[in-house]
């Protein structure tokens, strides 16, 4: 078998609002059930995704905050998430519903380059 | 080159399907292979064959069976396309609805994958 590929999603977009995030993450879903080395990135207004208790029962759209607890069983554990994103929007690693991993710009700049596929979502 | 393509914004709205195809015509002109345009979200749109639009204005699903008719695979995701109201009557020809599985596949197996979106 090949080697697996390198598939970073990047969610750029908050949860609620548009549907980027949302299927994005059905996307992310699909593709870690290839056996590649899937993992995903959180910039600029995506950090809101990971945001806990978030209650979408008043725009009457399902949420998908239970998606994003079951990631790790679907062997997708790299969650990144620009340090400088968070910190524009006054949140902190433990505002956040899963566990991540907090890295500056220049180091998912990095992160990126080493993927052999990105999707932004 | 190996090349595929990600479309995630629909016709008109955005000018994302009109770079895509511009993007894809001249990759093929130049002898790249353009193996895949898989479209996602509101991208699945572009191959509604429902499309009407002015006569002295470019006809967008068309296009896509152009490129289709040369070889392009032209793939519409299917669980974006029945949130869309897409189904295998609307499509335009040479465009078909597929899985998210094979997108997996292609985007394993190009060289580059290129995302057109918002």
């Amino acid at each position: 078998m090949d080697e697996p590929k390198k598939i970073m999603h990047v969610v750029r977009k908050a949860p609620h609002g548009s549907i980027y995030a949302y299927e994005g993450l059905e996307m992310v879903l699909i593709m870690a059930s290839y056996d590649q080395e899937v993992c995903m990135c959180f910039i600029d207004d995506g950090v809101f995704a990971l945001v806990k208790n978030q209650d979408t029962s008043g725009i009457e759209i399902k949420g998908f905050m239970k998606t994003l607890g079951v990631l790790a069983d679907y062997d997708v554990e790299n969650l990144y998430v620009d340090q400088t994103s968070l910190e524009e929007r006054g949140l902190t690693e433990d505002d956040l519903y899963v566990p991540v991993q907090v890295r500056t710009s220049d180091e998912l700049g990095k992160l990126m380059h080493e993927q052999d596929v990105l999707v932004p979502q | 080159m190996k090349i595929g393509i990600l479309l995630k914004e629909g016709p008109y709205n955005h000018q994302a399907a009109d770079t895509a195809y511009h993007f894809a015509k001249a990759a093929l002109d130049k002898g790249h292979n353009v193996t895949s345009v898989f479209l996602y979200n509101d991208g699945v749109l572009n191959v509604s064959k429902l499309m009407d639009p002015p006569q002295d204005d470019r006809h967008i699903a068309e296009r896509w069976s152009e490129l289709g008719a040369r070889g392009v695979k032209v793939l519409a995701c299917i669980a974006a396309s029945k949130r869309r109201g897409i189904k295998d009557e609307v499509l335009v020809a040479n465009s078909e609805i597929t899985g998210l599985g094979v997108f997996t596949d292609i985007a394993i197996d190009v060289d580059r994958l290129v995302t057109f979106g918002d």
